[in-house]
Formats: structure tokens, C-alpha cells, sequence
């Protein structure tokens, strides 16, 4: 589904991804895990083709396609979801118009009908249902005043109403009391753990792994991937630290 | 008062002014409005056409009433709202208006807020979109009278920016010669915030979509409340999208 191939890219001219190589199948759950400063971020941003990351080597392709010439809202329609660490606040912009708005571009751009306001609006609430976010907080502006669990809870219902193919999860975890992770993790396994589906979890601690099971547990270090396990790496990691791991 | 000399750049109130454009209507002839006591009124100006529009508004306001302007200044080559306004005692003026201009168009809102008595309250809300080479200005004046105690007047004045190549002039101003008055303005240029825009576009909208829909939150403020507040926004969204 994903294939990352030697990956390069800078920030401000300083290279952050060094070689990255990564393959992603449909069905597998893959993890990132790393230190500060390792990339992981600079990896999801340069998937989701954000500006200001520039890719200076290397090629991505997404189901067959060269996903580094598509547009952010193209790679969408693609199939593809950025799940952010910081979700910004958007004033003004209800998550109801805007999500309405972003389901019917991306079915358009996949050449299938617009949802009715009638059908969109029993998707939100069933997707909202399953983060136990009440759909009063789907009419409210964009993540203002959202707390930082609330921002990630919001976050799992945009994917679940966008349903996606692929979806990559920038530090999900951050943020979240102990219930708000397993409601997390279980919303990402009722949304994402289908055999045509996969994601890739980037995450600094073992702790959303205990939720969402990876397959695959890679480790980045300096803008490449240094080691790859199965989910015993990520207990090795917690026990043992990045540095004796890394080194 | 209607002067019947052409105005030039140097009069303070045309000092952005397609004065060129301005000679083929000039002069223009003032419009005088009158809300008696205690009765409200309101009105919509709508220049939404291309071509010069000029209007020049007298609105006069007895004691205790109240009257909501809104102004949607999109579409013509060269659109000036001047609006002058009287209020008597304990009278309440809002006024909502957004500008929305692209190519070489020029939109202006030039206000003169009286307050002439005691316990009077005005709101103006101001919203420009500027693409292009559009130059967009607001020239606000609030007046308040000696002996108008209990004054509260507001202005809000937000521009936006599109391309690096329009121009938004801003300048609000306060003349009191009264003791007890709240005057709040507040005044900003900017350019859309780049992080919500590549948030909505990474949801899967297009890049004008995720503008619009930006740019509508910006100017909804100014018809907040009004009564034809739909038909208003619509109007301005189909702008909008006409900009980007």
C-alpha cells in the first residue's frame, strides 16, 4: 500500500530525513517510535505533503502512485489521513461544515455522489458515537477551546468519517488521560484494523501500543530507520531507553 | 452639504479614493435618513455589480433610537460607502460591512460616528478581503460631543490579505471631548494562517475551498445578528468564491 523508498527531506534547508525505506501492507499496523529529534514528525508532515517540508531524494508511492506529486487535499482523496499532534483551531469553522465539506471533495475527487446533509450527519454521529464525543462538539468551531484530549478524540472522528486507507498517527497519544488513550486506541481499532486498511502510529511511548497492537515496530533515529521488531521492541525500548537500544 | 467641487487625494476622506472614477459620478448626492424617537430602522447596502457605486448616507438618530447598516462593498471597480451618522441620546447604531476586491478595484468605507448626547452606543465591524492589486480602506472617525457622558462606541476593523500585492489602509480615529466614555478599537492586517489552511486541505479540501471557507469565518462577524444575515452571507460567499 505505502512504499516509502530512501526518503530525503529537509526543514529550512537542514536535511531531517536521511534514507528512510518503509513498506506499508494493507492489514498491517506499523509503529515509529523514537527519541526527540529523530524525524517522526518530518516524516508525517512530508507524507502528508505539507509546505515548508521539502523532499530532496527518494520516492513514495501510495497504491501505485507517486504520492510526492500529489497535492495535500489529492492525497486525501488518495485514501490518505494525517492525524495531527497539534490540531489546529480553526475560529468561525464549525467541524460539521468543514467535515461535510472535506467528506463530499474527497468523494467527488474519487467520482462518487456527495452525502446529503441528512446521511452526513448519521455518519458523524455514529463515528462520534464510537470516541464517545458528543455531537454537540461536532458544531462547534474547530478544535477552539477543545482540550488536548478532546483535540485527539476529534481527530479519530474526522477519520472515521473520512474513512480512509491509510492513515498515519502523529503522537496521538500525547495529550491523553488514561481513559482518553483506550477510548483512543479502541476507536482506532474499530475504525483502522480491517484487512484493506492500515496505519502507521508514531508515538514516543509503549503505553498506546498496549491498545493498538502493532505488527511492526520500527525505530528512527537521525532521519532513518535503525532497527525493526515485532511489538517486543517497543517493551525493550520502554525498559531499556533509546540510547542503549539506538546505540 | 453637497460639495460640487471634485474632492482630490488631498481631502483626508479621499485620500485613497479613485478620484478619476469618482468624476464620472461626482457629485453625488447625500442620502438623508431620519429615525424618530425610539423607533429603529435598518438597511442593507449591496454594491455587488462592477462599475462605480457612491453613496453617501446621512443617518440621524433622535433619542433613543436604533438602527443596523450593514454594507456588502464586492464587486465594483471603484465602491464608496460614506456614511455620516447623528446620535441623540441613549441612541444605539451598529454597522456590519465586509469588502471584498480583487484586480485593480478600489473599496472604501469612510464613517463619521457622532455621538452629540449622553448614553449613546455604536458598533461598527469592518471585514476586507483584498486579492490582487485591490487597495480596500476604512476611515473611521467616532466623535463624541462635549457633555456626552456614558458613551460606548466600538470598532473592529480586520483586513485580509491575499496577495502580497494589495493594499489595506486602516484608520480609525477618536475625537472626545466627553469624561466618562468606553471607546474600544481594535485594528489588524494580515494574511490567512497557513497551518488551518493546510489542515482543512490535508482533510481533502481543494485550496479555494479551504480559503472560502476561512474567509467566511472572517467576515461573518460583520453580518452577525443582521436581519437579512443568509441572504447577506451568500452573497458574499459567491464573491468570495468568484476571487479565489
Amino acid at each position: 500500500m505505502l512504499q516509502i523508498d530512501n526518503l530525503q527531506a529537509t526543514v529550512a534547508d537542514k536535511p531531517i530525513l536521511k534514507g528512510l525505506s518503509l513498506t506499508i501492507n494493507p492489514g498491517e499496523i506499523h509503529a515509529i517510535m523514537g527519541p526527540n529529534g529523530a524525524g517522526k514528525s518530518t516524516l508525517g508532515y512530508t507524507l502528508g505533503g505539507r509546505p515548508g517540508y521539502d523532499v530532496t531524494g527518494g520516492s513514495v508511492s501510495f497504491d501505485g502512485r507517486d504520492l510526492l506529486e500529489l497535492e495535500p487535499h489529492e492525497r486525501a482523496a488518495a485514501g490518505l489521513f494525517l492525524g495531527f499532534q497539534y490540531p489546529v483551531e480553526i475560529p468561525g469553522v464549525s467541524f460539521v461544515q468543514f467535515l461535510r465539506e472535506a467528506a463530499n471533495a474527497q468523494r467527488k475527487g474519487r467520482g462518487q455522489e456527495p452525502l446529503s446533509g441528512g446521511e452526513f450527519l448519521k455518519l458523524a454521529r455514529e463515528k462520534a458515537g464510537l470516541l464517545r464525543m458528543d455531537m454537540d462538539m461536532l458544531k462547534r468551531p474547530v478544535n477552539v477551546g477543545f482540550s488536548g484530549g478532546e483535540k485527539k478524540r476529534a481527530e479519530m472522528v474526522q477519520m472515521g468519517i473520512l474513512d480512509p486507507k491509510l492513515a498515519i498517527l502523529d503522537e496521538t497519544d500525547s495529550g491523553l488521560d488514561i481513559d482518553a488513550l483506550r477510548i483512543c486506541g479502541e476507536g482506532i481499532n474499530a475504525i483502522m484494523r480491517k484487512p484493506d486498511k492500515a496505519v502507521l502510529l508514531i508515538t514516543h511511548y509503549q503505553r498506546l501500543l498496549d491498545y493498538v497492537k502493532p505488527d511492526f515496530v520500527h525505530v528512527l533515529a537521525d532521519g532513518r530507520i535503525i532497527r525493526t521488531g515485532g511489538p517486543e521492541l517497543a517493551l525493550q525500548l520502554e525498559n531499556e531507553g533509546y540510547e542503549a537500544v539506538v546505540a | 452639504m453637497t460639495t460640487l467641487a471634485l474632492p482630490t487625494r488631498r481631502d483626508e476622506g479621499f485620500r485613497y479614493s479613485d478620484v478619476d472614477a469618482l468624476a464620472g459620478v461626482w457629485p453625488v448626492t447625500r442620502e438623508d435618513i431620519t429615525v424618530a424617537a425610539g423607533t429603529s430602522g435598518s438597511l442593507e447596502v449591496v454594491a455587488i455589480d462592477g462599475g462605480t457605486v457612491a453613496r453617501h448616507l446621512l443617518i440621524t438618530l433622535d433619542a433613543g433610537a436604533t438602527f443596523d447598516l450593514r454594507v456588502l462593498n464586492a464587486g465594483p471597480s471603484f465602491g464608496r460607502i460614506e456614511v455620516d451618522v447623528i446620535l441623540g441620546e441613549g441612541a444605539d447604531f451598529t454597522l456590519g460591512a465586509a469588502q471584498l476586491a480583487t484586480g485593480a478595484e478600489t473599496v472604501e468605507i469612510v464613517t463619521e460616528v457622532m455621538h452629540a448626547a449622553p448614553d449613546a452606543t455604536s458598533k461598527q465591524i469592518i471585514r476586507t478581503v483584498l486579492a490582487g492589486h485591490s487597495t480596500g480602506t476604512y476611515l473611521g472617525c467616532i466623535a463624541v460631543a462635549r457633555g456626552a457622558d456614558g458613551t460606548d462606541a466600538e470598532q473592529s476593523v480586520r483586513a485580509m490579505l491575499l496577495d502580497r500585492t494589495a493594499t489595506a489602509n486602516a484608520r480609525p480615529e477618536l475625537e472626545i471631548y466627553a469624561d466618562d466614555v468606553k471607546a474600544a478599537h481594535g485594528c489588524a492586517v494580515g494574511e490567512l494562517d497557513a497551518q488551518g489552511l493546510f489542515y482543512l486541505m490535508s482533510r481533502g479540501l481543494t485550496p479555494p475551498q479551504a480559503k472560502r471557507l476561512m474567509l467566511q469565518a472572517f467576515i461573518a462577524e460583520a453580518f452577525a445578528g443582521a436581519p437579512g444575515e443568509e441572504a447577506l452571507s451568500e452573497a458574499a460567499v459567491s464573491r468570495l468564491e468568484a476571487i479565489l
